[in-house]
């Protein structure tokens, strides 16, 4: 990954030390991905004026499953082929406590977190044990197995998935059967995580995860446990997929085999891709990408699977950067 | 005849089953050992390979009039060619870059190639006859042991054990393994190993249609065939260790072996485990079965 993922142009290194607040790169760097930000904000609550409020939930959910992935790809330098499992799992969590517990939406969404986090603890320690390809393949497995443990348990509803999930009342008082109000709701969870994963990558732990991605021996010989962190940054990344995939299921009111099968984790892998992994907002622009391509072909079957081949082979021959990677290039900002 | 409570005749029927499972993962685990060898790729579109050599030899059946034996011997040189320009186009651009490059282009073209299939040939599968010489079965006493299976465990056996030999005993492999070791090296000795890359991954295709022709007679035809099974062998490359050949054939036949069995004493956790025997291998010796780490 060393050559491929744009570096941040921020000096990451000073920003811990007092000195970097007189560092003009750094405050311009920081104020060009506010901008960015506040762009972001304001189109999401601009947006719905003109487009129809689920399709822009439908967005927001993929886009902060793919900022998740993107913490573990872009930062981490580890690719987990089996994503969806985390989505999946929160998504089945979420529901099951919605519909035959009857619990609020954010209890809810808590649980189905606190479900993909359990999941992401035990994989994430099975998988670190392991590099490179073999991580991929190891998590691929594993979500495989997630995969056959929801078809067969008995809570998951099968082939069926749960159905007609109560979206609930927030804190026993508002109303989210209003697509608007669950459109607010959605929203400050997709900006919270958000920030959170900005916060996260900004932070002492996040420069020592991008040490370990450039170089991981010499990580370690300055005495990190590089283990421990890897096994946090899939902790983090797993529980907030998980967030997404709780979200996703009160939006569309739905869990389902789709959000646990292995073409849902290479769905994740092709947006942070074509929106550029390794970027703060590049998952963001690439979730909206392909979620917006499949609704305009979902007419069209499997074209949608070789479609998404083609932007595949593209992205990796041509186009590393992703969108967002090219446009701070071309910015020379860390975007 | 009863073996810990179980029919004989469930017993043997499953372990067959197994073994038969387990040709096609050491066919498939090898193919993908040998491309990652060199190339240092792993290969997702190994499971679309497979498929498109079926589909290679059904399409010839219907179309040409093939018969079984000139499929077996020509689709895997189709596909491997297929293969070949596949390297020189797209994979060969990759290699100075990470790894995981190469797993995400192969991942692609998977998808493509799939989806095309599915476009043209629906999901349901496509009959494809056993031969005429392979048509009935052998009783031999304790159960009856279908022809054709008995053919496609010992052709397995037979070419497993020939790859091996080629690798780890003659002159040619001699330089492959050089080749694994360093590239350059080899290279600076006059050997064209740009062409022994196009050609081993070639090899590596080509086995996978092997294996998609003699599957087409027990499975049907179809575009998602290779899809799931993909994934298993991914898993059993990982519990055998990609170091090693003969690791890869042994643990293939093993863990269809044990596919098997599960199906016999606890048929819920027959798809699973696989993945399960994954997880503890990995507990105990993480660089797999056969493999050596770093």
């Amino acid at each position: 990954m060393a050559n491929s993922v744009p570096k941040p142009i921020t000096s990451s290194s000073k920003l811990a030390s007092p000195a970097s607040q007189d560092d003009p790169l750094a405050s311009s760097s920081e104020k060009s991905l506010w901008l960015a930000f506040a762009l972001m904000v304001a189109f999401f609550a601009i947006a719905p004026i003109w487009v129809y409020p689920v399709f822009l939930m439908k967005v927001m959910c993929f886009a902060l499953f793919a900022c998740a992935f993107n913490l573990l790809l872009g930062f981490g330098g580890l690719l987990s082929f089996g994503h969806a499992m985390f989505l999946g799992i929160a998504g089945y969590g979420a529901a099951h406590s919605a519909k035959v517990w009857g619990w609020n939406p954010e209890i809810a969404i808590l649980f189905g977190t606190l479900c993909a986090t359990v999941l992401s603890i035990i994989v994430g320690s099975l998988a670190i044990r392991r590099q490179g390809i073999y991580f991929a393949m190891i998590t691929l497995a594993l979500a495989q197995m997630i995969f056959f443990f929801c078809l067969q348990a008995p809570f998951t509803g099968g082939e069926d998935g749960i159905q007609a999930v109560p979206r609930g009342q927030l804190f026993g008082i508002i109303d989210l059967g209003d697509n608007h109000r669950m459109y607010m709701f959605v929203l400050a969870i997709f900006l919270a995580g958000f920030l959170f994963i900005w916060r996260v990558v900004h932070s002492p732990f996040g420069q020592i995860l991008k040490a370990i991605r450039e170089h991981q021996d010499r990580a370690t010989s300055l005495g990190y446990d590089t283990d421990r962190f890897k096994l946090l940054a899939f902790v983090i990344s797993g529980a907030l997929a998980g967030t997404a995939g709780a979200m996703k299921s009160l939006v569309f009111q739905l869990a389902s085999l789709t959000d646990v099968h292995w073409s849902m984790s290479g769905e994740v892998v092709l947006m942070t891709l074509v929106g550029g992994m390794g970027t703060l907002f590049g998952p963001v622009v690439g979730a909206a990408v392909i979620v917006t391509m499949q609704n305009y072909l979902a007419q069209l079957g499997a074209w949608v699977t070789v479609v998404q081949g083609v932007i595949f082979v593209v992205c990796v021959l041509a186009f590393r950067r992703g969108i967002i990677g090219e446009l701070a290039n071309a910015l020379k900002k860390p975007l | 005849m009863e073996i810990f409570g179980i029919p004989s005749q469930a017993l043997f029927g499953q372990l067959l089953i197994g073994l038969i499972n387990g040709s096609f993962y050491a066919l498939l685990s090898l193919g993908l050992a040998v491309i990652f060898g060199l190339l240092n790729i792993i290969n997702f579109t190994h499971g679309a390979q497979y498929m498109l050599g079926a589909f290679v030899a059904w399409l010839g059946m219907t179309h040409l009039g093939m018969n079984y034996w000139v499929a077996l011997v020509v689709t895997p040189f189709v596909v491997g060619a297929t293969g070949v320009l596949i390297e020189r186009s797209m994979l060969k651009q990759l290699y100075k870059l990470d790894h995981l490059y190469g797993l995400l282009l192969t991942f692609g073209l998977a998808l493509i190639i799939q989806g095309l299939f599915r476009n043209e040939y629906g999901s349901s599968g496509m009959p494809y006859p056993v031969p005429d010489v392979f048509k009935g079965a052998f009783n031999t006493g304790f159960m009856f042991l279908p022809k054709y299976r008995a053919w496609v465990i010992v052709a397995s056996l037979v070419v497993c054990l020939a790859t091996w030999y080629v690798i780890e005993r003659t002159k040619l492999g001699a330089y492959l393994r050089a080749a694994t070791e360093n590239p350059s090296l080899v290279q600076a000795f006059g050997i064209n190993v740009p062409r022994m890359i196009t050609l081993t991954y070639g090899f590596g295709v080509g086995l996978a249609a092997l294996a998609g022709v003699m599957a087409a007679p027990i499975y049907q035809v179809n575009p998602t065939m290779g899809a799931d099974l993909i994934i298993v062998v991914f898993a059993v490359v990982v519990i055998g260790g990609m170091g090693s050949i003969m690791g890869a054939i042994v643990t293939g036949f093993g863990l269809g072996l044990i596919e098997g069995l599960t199906k016999v004493f606890y048929p819920e956790a027959s798809a699973t485990v696989i993945f399960v025997i994954m997880t503890i291998v990995l507990l105990i010796k993480p660089a797999g079965l056969f493999g050596t780490q770093k």
